[in-house]
């Protein structure tokens, strides 16, 4: 970032602290960004002259006598068609050795859509893996995370969920991904040869943890751009909000702010509502949708972070290892997409919504029968075949490596019913039964 | 600094997020509004303290860009919503701005649009006439709002007793036109118009009276209405953990009550939500009057990406508007989904401000400021005789799901219903997920609701009740017993203690909010499907082996939800009670 003629330049500073820096100024706008001996900064409260900037590298070995230089106005983003296929740092700067980007400016952490100017998302994202779309369709317009401990493999399930979807374009905001990770993401992205509808934005482990701050706005200014002003699909990536959490609560506790629950800021939930609420489908056909991952502690979702992030998303996907067929499977008790209803069985076949609660309902009474044997119980028969069923719905529903459109994972569906169960112990409508249970039996 | 128009302005001295400080030059009230000058709108923002001439003021817009020694301007009032005709089936933020007249896709900075049409003519009847002595809040006349008898009245800021002087012939006549004169005890003359204000945290009081609720609100929501009624200008809250169902249920609330006007403040939740609103509202239909659901509602839409210091604004503005439409004797049902939003507004508010913390970092005196909305609710008479009620149901989003944190504990000191949504519950989709057992209405305890419910619905009613809780009770105990002994280790007779509360949850608890049919559900009817559940519990039935109990009341169950699925005294429904006649013969003895 050169700097211009217009730009206030001080060289002293009064104050300095892990993150954070103060030194007396004048005509400074709130929120205005700054370049501290050349780290990137931004204004955070202002007493009089005297002004205070958190600094997202970081303050280590920062000088008093640092040039601090102010920008007059607040971050930004070039936008346009050229950020396709490339990679950034949390400040929009090229980390692939490519050239800046030429666009226009936007800022970032724009204002909010008018909610009356919203339509009601009624798009069906279809990413072939049937825990998903059989049980949690997604929808354009939704933000949902994946709620997962950190040895799963989400990133892995992410990028399948991302490039299956079909989207005009996919933003990753990485924040806090591990090196392999990010190349992770960059190889498997390459090996689609699906680079070019591709935007990243990315703040790995190597990097300050304070900058990823700035990552989910970059990556929305972007999405905003191309789904406002290009009536395009967005899918939006956010890995791993629980480390931005973290960093905002490193600054909160640098500010002297009062800690509520788990030490996070008492502003969590609007700060990260802010971010997710970006998701909107437009009348216009643009939408953002935003899939992000919140890594658990030990699985408690009682947590400041997840807990406000439920309260917040429309609903949450959980993975689990079933260790009966060792796989990796989507959780159908505790995963919900709140807007599958918006397209179950109106954008996918009818059968859809009985089908999936009477697998559910199935699978459950397997769990039930599960306990049962734990406790020493007897089993029935019927115990014995919802078993059964289990293991078979697990390998070739539920797991994370099915890839299947939804009539296939319906015609599945039905034919482990009639491999495992009576007509009347399925418990679906008539007609559709009669319509859709395999000619082989009864 | 010069004082012009007694207009006292201000300088920016300092900015700490929405928190800014100002240097003011004149007066300053607590809560006043004002407004800080940009270079293309003025940033509407509040006075929460102030200390000699420094005004603390809370910014109801984003900050960004402000700078120390910007201009601001008193407005010399607390914030204040426009009353008049026109404020129903509108779409409002949280400061009365209609989100439908604004321009563009995004919120800009600072804009403002009228709440109410300055154009459209109503046709207005006069109630009152020459020489007749009035007080603020009675009736000078009426225009028809969709289909609303929509009073005009003395506006509530008057104080002591005016004369009407004249009123307006019936005629068409736009807001702003004058439809009184009236004279005060000086003998000066005031014009009157359609329009009033007032400012949204001071309750109005323009009524003679506020009895404790002795009505019922008929909501046709089971697990309210028959296990735990709220009166009619009662209060209530439903907490639960994320995806326990508050929404749900407070949008089958907003469609099923019945009540004149329905207020909906989206406080702090989800945008996409109040959209399916905005997308079901103008088509769904009031079941009781078949007229659109958006013709009795207003919307009051403060989503959780809005700035965070309008929304506490928002319930107020909501609780105004509501006690305005009381005072025109209507029956008002105003729901809020969420307050914990609202609470959190005020503890990032009260941090910001160095306040000396109470639990959990909210502001010590939640419990009284919770307590003093909800108090706004209730049943009144008004001065001419006639009644009005505001039913207040907010929900509570407690963290981690803990019904032990501030905002549900202050909560439950002032609402009177407490609906507890529970976590099995929802896990195993017996939605609505209200816990029968943990859940309570304080209503039933008062002598005058019960005498209600015995001359409303049936004399035996407060016993069937009483009874169906006890035997949800017993089958919760039974069901631990068999959980621990096995199925096999406890008599059959357990197994029917246990299936009989089953029949209650899955008949009188469980609803679908999703069902065309099933969703609403009359007084009538709901008389009608408990005392068949009181017959089936009072019969004797005999069984051999436990599968066999099961297998029994599976079928009654699904029978009798059959019959909640059916029109209610349909042929349909007709065939499934003989059905369910027969199955019961089976092992009746
Ligand atoms: N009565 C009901 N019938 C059927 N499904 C329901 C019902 N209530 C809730 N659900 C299901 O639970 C989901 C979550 O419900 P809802 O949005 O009302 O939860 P909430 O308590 O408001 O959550 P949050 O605190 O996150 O806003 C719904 O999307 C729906 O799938
Ligand atoms: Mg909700």
């Amino acid at each position: 970032m050169e700097t211009q003629a217009f730009q206030k330049i001080y060289t002293k500073i009064d104050q300095i602290t892990k993150a954070t820096i103060t030194l007396h100024a004048t005509g400074v706008g709130n929120e205005e960004i700054a370049l501290v001996n050349d780290r990137l900064a931004q204004v955070v409260k202002i007493i009089g002259d005297e002004v205070t900037l958190q600094v997202f590298a970081g303050t280590e070995g920062i000088p008093t006598n640092s040039e601090v230089i102010f920008f007059g106005r607040s971050a930004n983003l070039k936008v346009g068609e050229e950020l396709s296929g490339r990679f950034f740092n949390a400040y929009g700067e090229p980390i692939d050795g490519g050239p800046e980007v030429e666009g226009e400016e936007v800022e970032i952490g724009g204002p909010t859509v008018n909610p009356v100017r919203r339509l009601q998302p009624s798009e069906f994202i279809p990413t072939g893996i049937a825990g998903i779309d059989l049980n949690n369709a997604l929808v354009t317009g939704q933000k949902i995370p994946f709620f997962a401990d950190p040895d799963q493999p989400y990133n892995q399930v992410m990028s399948m969920v991302a490039l299956r979807a079909k989207a005009d374009k996919i933003i990753l905001g990485g924040m806090g991904l591990t090196n392999d990770d990010y190349l992770y993401y960059k190889n498997v992205f390459d090996n689609a040869g699906a680079l070019d509808r591709i935007i990243s934005f990315v703040n790995t482990t190597e990097d300050p943890s304070v900058e990823r701050l700035l990552v989910p706005d970059m990556c929305l200014s972007a999405a905003e751009h191309f789904a406002v002003d290009k009536n395009q699909k967005v899918l939006v990536l956010l890995t791993d909000m629980t480390l931005y959490a973290d960093a905002l609560s490193i600054v909160s506790n640098r500010m002297d702010q009062i800690p509520s629950k788990d030490s996070m800021p008492g502003s969590l939930y609007s700060d990260l509502a802010k971010i997710y609420e970006k998701a909107v489908q437009f009348p216009e056909g643009g939408s953002i949708t935003i899939v992000a991952v919140t890594t658990l502690s030990g699985g408690d979702i009682t947590h400041a972070i997840p807990d406000n992030t439920g309260y917040i998303t429309e609903g949450q996907l959980f993975l689990r290892n079933d260790t009966d067929v060792s796989k990796v499977i989507v959780d159908p008790f505790r995963s919900l997409s709140r807007l599958k209803q918006l397209v179950i069985g109106k954008k996918t076949r009818e059968d859809h919504p009985q089908v999936m609660n009477a697998a559910i309902r199935l699978f459950a009474d397997a769990s039930n029968a599960k306990t049962k044997l734990e406790n020493g119980f007897d089993l029935t028969d019927y115990d014995e075949r919802a078993l059964e069923f289990a293991k078979d719905y697990s390998k070739k529903l539920l797991a994370i490596d099915v890839n299947i459109e939804v009539d296939e994972m319906l015609d599945t569906a039905w034919g482990l019913f009639d491999k495992h169960f009576k007509r009347s112990e399925v418990s679906v409508k008539k007609e559709l039964v009669d319509k859709y249970w395999p000619n082989s039996s009864e | 600094m010069s004082k012009k128009d007694n207009i006292t302005k201000g300088k920016i001295t300092g900015i700490i997020a929405n928190l800014v400080i100002v240097e003011a030059d004149g007066p300053v009230q607590q809560n006043e509004i004002c407004y800080i000058v940009q270079q293309d709108s003025k940033l509407m923002s509040e006075v929460i303290k102030v200390l000699g001439t420094t005004a603390y003021i809370q910014a109801f817009e984003s900050t960004r860009g402000l700078k120390v020694g910007d201009q601001v301007e008193f407005a010399g009032h607390m914030l204040e919503v426009n009353l008049g005709p026109g404020i129903l089936s509108r779409n409002y933020d949280g400061l009365q701005n209609d989100l439908d007249r604004m321009e563009g896709i995004f919120l800009k900075r600072g804009a403002q649009t009228d709440a109410l049409d300055h154009e459209k003519k109503w046709t207005f009847k006069p109630l009152a006439q020459q020489g007749d002595k009035v007080i603020g809040g009675d009736w000078l006349g009426e225009v028809t709002e969709n289909w609303l008898p929509h009073k005009i009245m003395v506006p509530f800021k008057f104080k002591g007793k005016y004369t009407v002087k004249s009123v307006a012939g019936e005629g068409d006549y736009t807001i702003d036109d004058t439809i009184a004169v009236v004279t005060d005890e000086d003998g000066r003359e005031i014009e009157l118009t359609m329009v009033q204000q007032w400012p949204v945290k001071v309750p109005i009081k323009n009524y003679q009276e506020k009895p404790r609720p002795f009505k019922m609100l008929e909501t046709g929501i089971r697990t309210i209405d028959t296990l735990n009624p709220i009166g009619e200008g009662g209060t209530g809250f439903i907490p639960g953990p994320f995806g326990s169902g508050k929404t749900v249920l407070q949008h089958a609330l907003s469609k099923q009550a019945e009540a004149d006007m329905i207020i909906m403040a989206a406080c702090g939740e989800r945008a996409n939500e109040v959209v399916e609103i905005f997308t079901e509202f103008p088509e769904l239909e009031d079941p009781r009057t078949g007229r659109k659901l958006m013709e009795r509602t207003t919307i009051i839409a403060n989503t959780s990406n809005m700035p965070v210091a309008a929304r506490e604004a928002s319930v107020y503005t909501a609780m105004t508007i509501a006690e305005y439409y009381r005072a025109m004797g209507l029956k008002i049902l105003l729901l809020a989904d969420s307050t914990s939003r609202w609470a959190q507004a005020l503890r990032e508010m009260s941090n910001r401000m160095e306040e000396l913390p109470g639990p959990d970092a909210y502001p010590m005196d939640l419990t009284a400021i919770i307590s003093n909305f909800y108090s706004r609710a209730g049943y009144v008479y008004l001065n001419n005789g006639k009644s009005g009620s505001i039913t207040f149901i907010g929900t509570v989003s407690p963290a981690g799901g803990n019904l032990k944190e501030p905002v549900t504990e202050a909560t439950k000191k002032a609402a009177r219903c407490f609906y507890a949504l529970s976590q099995d519950r929802a896990d195993s989709k017996r939605y609505p997920a209200v816990d029968p057992i943990d859940s309570y209405s304080k209503y039933l305890e008062y002598p005058e609701l019960e005498k209600y419910l015995k001359e409303n619905i049936d004399e035996n009613w407060p016993a069937h009740v009483q009874l169906m809780k006890d035997a949800l009770l017993r089958g919760r105990e039974a069901s631990e017993q068999i959980n621990i002994l096995g199925d096999d280790g406890v008599p059959v007779d357990y197994h029917i203690t246990f299936w009989k509360s089953e029949i209650i949850d899955f008949v009188i608890l469980q609803q679908d909010a999703f069902d065309a049919i099933d969703a609403q559900s009359s007084l009538e009817r709901q008389k009608y499907m408990l005392e068949k559940v009181i017959e089936i519990y009072h019969t004797g039935f005999s069984f051999e082996h436990f599968e066999e109990v099961n297998e029994f009341f599976k079928r009654l169950i699904d029978t009798l939800r059959q019959m909640n699925y059916s029109e209610f005294k349909s042929d349909q429904f007709h065939q499934y009670e003989k059905e369910l006649e027969q199955i019961i013969e089976e092992r009746k003895g």
